[in-house]
């Protein structure tokens, strides 16, 4: 006789809201009426991912674990749940944006028509949209608040498969520069594939060694075998290989600059902040409450990955000429200075992390002001799409001050200047690492930051200090939803910049891991 | 009145006036310009009366304000201020209305609009009365990271041919010394952390902290860099050349006339007080930097063929003598370094301004394409006298008492560097003195000439004209023909110019003649200075027992 594991309904009503939203698309797609599909389905997954929101907000405080062991609720799930709807909830926003091309979307119209075709030329100015991408992206979401909440290995790695399948498909579905497109979903796909493969192969040693996939059994076993079994350690560093994959940290990060170039730009600002909170929420989760008594193990890894990826992020950042690579670039760098505050490990209040709360401010803080980026990138458009390339923003300061001004903004705090997000988040991370004793660490980080600041600059003195060209690109007008986005990215940017207390303390509040 | 948030004000006006000057509609530029110099005259009011305010013979920190601003981080939003940073307050005060009315007529290039620079420009005045003004170490940096911005934004979009590169530099050089200091700043709170069991960024409480002298060495260093790139002393120089050459006038006068004292204030404030026995066992190392800097700029400076390039040279090297004051630790040469500053803005900002009255006239930045001005500017050769004897610290006028000061009060602690540093004042004299003779005196030639009637051969090689001025048809013509004995197309100062140059001409000579005040006022602050960093405030025998010297 199988007993029913114990269930909470309301710690699972995020994900019943929001899986059930990706399956009612899935049947809103097979049997709604082509021309009424995009409103239905860009409501329905809204309502999902922002019912998702809400109902996460409402756990605020809760600490348990449910299903059987399988989920943890507690402050950081709830914490990196609500943030990855939100962002998700923005970047569907910038999905339905159907003002900006001429063709009316930013997704192919079929995707199984080869690129290049007669047919693919029929439809490339056909206003035919494609909604496919609105159920799979809601999927995505789900996945990742799976991901940040599972409790148990198998759970995660479910979570990381359910998350990234979809993002491999909607990597594919530009409209424009398909070619690369598609080449970008093919190389994301077997470099997922494989990290994937590391991953599971990482759980089943972790197995081998203590027994269990639970991370609370793993953590007693593994305090208990201290010196360490070669097989934990040797699983959990392809565990960790797995997580930084998605997380696109340097060494792990080739797919990233190509990725995020081929893939529509608004999948892409969905990729870069959502799937970034999703991984460090993973890695928080396994690091702190899977290996938190040996952290020994995982130290100088994650000590030295994180000198990698900033310096890798910030130096070849440099040698970029696409707006496109050098966000992806810029994100390699951000994930290593996420990884400083990964370090923290300590100095919170009730003995919780100072590095957990500044990781998760800093993702907040970070998603927001990508997805702004991104979505400024999609205003600027030349005859061929958008337009990515440097040079074609040179000038931008006259030709459209609002654009430029917002734009400079997001720029800044990327850089992490004072008075935006970005210094907030920083100065959050490096404060952990510096009250763990990692201050090596953190000069790298800062000297990063530093190089790194040198290719935002170089996009603002484009758009401000130099002359239009004279065939530049045109600066489209926005709808409703991208404006609804810049209006939010903005907002945050500052008020997380000038006034940030109010988010700091929830962020602290929400520390402490259970299980 | 002393409840009132005068530091607050000084903050909040500015700010508000650069957001009502930037959203003014377009084609408005008068109202802007009216704007900008009616705020900045308010800040300038606002600053008299804080001075009206403050007690000389009270408490170190006054006019204080404080709000807890991010309660995570312990960060309080706490202003106040001691003589120090009051006379920095009031050089603020005195300098933007000025600067302001100097940018007046300025055109910028590719028909930008001057709103816009009046707007960065108020907007930096706000950020750096508030960097004087902070008393709580993290804003403090918030603020110096901030003023970056409206200052690259001038240079950038406002400056000379190589704007771009002297912008991105400018801004580079800062940043990394800036998050260097960062690196420190966030160590400084977590040792205030393990010290006080909580940790702080107030200024007061971080100063009685006890500190490993291993780790305020460090510290020491980090705060240090940030504040060596930004009060150029010699290896962390090269940016200012750069961005002052290409700044705008006005920008120029207060990157070298404000922005750069934060380094040398932040020597005073926060590397003195918070590590004193890193700074006296670094001190020495410090003092070679300042010296070199005054004598290699020196030389620099006389190399140079470009004024604009040539009046940043000589910054550096007076920011050589103004650390060399500050790291004799005694309480005269410190009060003479923080006269110093004041008299520095005030001396070379008129240096610039009137450079750049020049230029305006001339299109050019070459002293080669000058000669002969005076004859027919002598409003402008005398104020270019002054400016330049003032820069060469005459007696009379302003700089030679914070020079003599600072002299006289290094040479009983540090005779070597001392006697080496004054070598720095017949250079000066040198490069000051050929740069007039050059310009105003001489036979006319250069850029400014009449056209001849027959106009002979064009241009023999003076580069193009440079930020618009009065220059569009200037053909220069070296060897004009002797008979006609030839002419200068030069006017003296405009009324506005005179209206530039009246104060500060008038200041640089009352503080030369009765510098009291601002001693009485600057010299509790370096007393008390001097107390935390373990020198003898009577500044005989500021050694600590096995100094090193």
């Amino acid at each position: 006789m199988i007993e029913a594991p114990d269930l909470s309904l309301g710690a699972l009503a995020p994900f019943l809201l929001v899986f059930g939203a990706a399956c009612v698309g899935v049947l809103v797609e097979a049997f709604a009426p082509r021309e009424r599909r995009h409103p239905v389905q860009v409501a329905v997954a809204l309502t999902g991912t922002l019912g998702g929101l809400l109902t996460t907000l409402l756990l605020a405080g809760e600490r348990q674990v449910t299903a059987g062991g399988a989920l943890a609720v507690d402050g950081p799930a709830v914490f990196l749940q609500a943030t990855i709807a939100g962002l998700g909830a923005l970047s569907l926003l910038m999905f339905a944006e159907r003002s900006l091309d001429p063709a009316r979307s930013a997704f192919v119209a079929a995707a199984a028509v080869p690129a290049g075709s007669p047919r693919d030329r029929e439809l490339m100015t056909a206003t035919r949209v494609q909604t496919e991408v609105y159920p799979l992206t809601t999927f995505a979401i789900g996945g990742m608040m799976l991901f940040v909440a599972s409790n148990d290995l198998l759970i995660m790695f479910i979570a990381l498969e359910v998350l990234s399948l979809p993002l491999y498909l909607i990597c594919g579905l530009a409209r424009r520069r398909r070619l690369l497109s598609q080449e970008a979903a093919v190389k994301y796909f077997l470099l997922g594939a494989f990290a994937s493969a590391f991953f599971l192969y990482g759980l089943a040693l972790v197995y081998g060694a203590t027994g269990s996939i639970r991370l609370s059994v793993i953590r007693e076993s593994a305090a208990a075998q201290a010196g360490g079994g070669v097989l934990l350690v040797l699983g959990l560093a392809l565990l960790v290989v797995g997580l930084m994959f998605k997380a696109s940290v340097a060494p792990f990060h080739a797919w990233t600059p190509d990725v995020y170039q081929g893939a529509p730009t608004p999948v892409t600002a969905f990729m870069a902040a959502c799937t970034k909170v999703a991984a460090f929420g993973a890695i928080l989760r396994l690091l702190y409450v899977g290996f938190g008594t040996s952290e020994w193990t995982w130290r100088p890894l994650v000590y030295g990955i994180a000198i990698v990826s900033m310096v890798v992020g910030a130096v070849l950042g440099l040698t970029q000429t696409d707006l496109k690579r050098m966000l992806a670039y810029s994100s390699i760098a951000h994930a290593g200075f996420l990884l400083t505050g990964v370090l923290g490990y300590g100095g919170g209040a009730d003995g919780t992390a100072l590095g957990v709360s500044g990781t998760m401010f800093y993702l907040l803080a970070y998603g927001l002001t990508t997805l702004g980026v991104f979505a400024v990138l999609t205003l600027v458009r030349d005859g061929d799409g958008e337009a990515t390339h440097l040079s074609k923003w040179a000038g931008l300061g006259r030709r459209s001050p609002l654009t430029a001004a917002v734009m400079a903004l997001f720029l800044l705090a990327l850089a992490g200047i004072p008075l935006t997000s970005g210094f907030t988040g920083k100065f959050a991370v490096f404060r952990a690492a510096i009250d763990d004793g990692a201050w090596p660490l953190v000069v790298v980080a800062l000297l990063a930051s530093a190089v790194a600041a040198f290719f935002y600059l170089r996009v603002i003195v484009l758009m401000y200090f130099s002359e239009p060209a004279a065939d530049g690109p045109t600066v489209g007008v926005p709808g409703l939803p991208t404006t609804l986005v810049l209006a939010v990215t903005v907002t945050a940017t500052v008020v997380l910049g000038v006034i940030p207390g109010a988010v700091l303390d929830l962020a602290e509040q929400a520390a402490g891991f259970v299980g | 009145m002393t409840d009132f948030p005068w530091l607050l004000a000084m903050i909040a006006v500015p700010a508000v006036g650069a957001a009502v000057v930037a959203a003014l509609p377009r084609g408005r530029e008068e109202t802007a310009k009216q704007a900008a110099l009616g705020v900045s005259l308010v800040v300038l009011l606002l600053a008299v009366l804080a001075t009206a305010a403050f007690d000389v013979g009270g408490e170190r920190f006054q006019l204080t304000t404080s709000v807890p601003w991010i309660p995570d981080f312990g960060v309080d939003f706490a202003l106040g201020v001691d003589g120090i940073a009051l006379v920095m307050l009031l050089l603020i005060g005195v300098l933007v209305p000025v600067v302001v009315l100097a940018s007046w007529r300025d055109e910028p290039v590719g028909r930008r609009s001057m709103r816009t620079f009046f707007a960065w420009l108020l907007l930096l005045e706000s950020f750096m009365v508030g960097v004087f003004a902070a008393t709580d170490v993290f804003l403090f940096y918030v603020f110096f990271e901030a003023m970056l911005v409206p200052m690259y934004f001038l240079i950038g979009s406002f400056g000379g041919p190589r704007r771009q590169y002297a912008a991105v530099k400018f801004f580079l050089y800062s940043l990394v010394g800036g998050l260097v200091m960062l690196a420190a700043v966030i160590g400084l709170y977590v040792v205030s952390a393990n010290e006080l069991g909580e940790g702080t960024f107030a200024f007061d409480t971080l100063r009685q902290v006890e500190i490993d002298p291993d780790v305020q060495r460090l510290l020491f260093l980090g705060f240090f860099v940030a504040f060596a790139i930004k009060a150029p002393l010699v290896p962390f120089h090269t940016w200012l050349p750069d961005s002052g050459a290409e700044a705008p006038i006005g920008g120029a006068v207060l990157l070298v006339g404000v922005l750069d004292k934060v380094g040398t204030f932040g020597f005073i404030r926060y590397c003195l007080p918070l590590f004193p026995d890193a700074s006296r066992d670094l001190a020495p190392y410090v003092l070679v930097l300042a010296v070199a800097g005054v004598l290699y700029a020196a030389l620099l400076a006389m190399g140079q063929s470009d004024m604009k390039r040539l009046v940043a040279y000589t910054s550096v090297a007076h920011f050589g003598f103004i650390a060399l004051g500050i790291f004799a630790f005694t309480t005269e040469a410190t009060t003479g370094a923080v006269l110093y500053m004041v008299n520095h803005g005030l001396s070379t900002g008129l240096l610039f301004l009137v450079v750049g009255m020049l230029i305006a006239r001339g299109g050019s930045r070459q002293v080669g394409d000058y000669g002969g001005v005076a004859r027919q500017a002598p409003l402008l050769a005398g104020v270019f006298l002054v400016a330049g004897l003032a820069s060469l610290a005459l007696p009379g006028t302003n700089s030679f008492v914070s020079e003599f000061l600072v002299l006289i009060g290094s040479f009983p602690t540090r005779p070597v560097f001392t006697v080496l540093a004054t070598v720095g004042i017949v250079l000066a004299a040198l490069y000051v003195l050929l740069v007039y003779q050059r310009t105003m005196h001489g036979p006319p030639r250069g850029v400014l000439l009449e056209p001849a009637p027959e106009a002979s051969a064009p241009g023999t090689g003076s580069p193009a004209p440079v930020g618009g001025g009065g220059a569009t048809a200037a053909t220069a013509t070296l060897d004009a023909p002797a008979a006609a004995p030839a002419r200068l197309r030069v006017h003296d100062l405009t009324p506005r110019e005179l209206a530039v140059a009246a104060p500060m001409v008038a200041l640089v000579i009352a503080l030369g003649v009765y510098p009291q005040p601002l001693i009485d006022l600057v010299e509790p602050a370096v007393a008390a200075t001097m107390s935390d960093v373990g020198a003898d405030p009577a500044g005989v025998t500021p050694e600590a027992p096995g100094g090193t010297d």
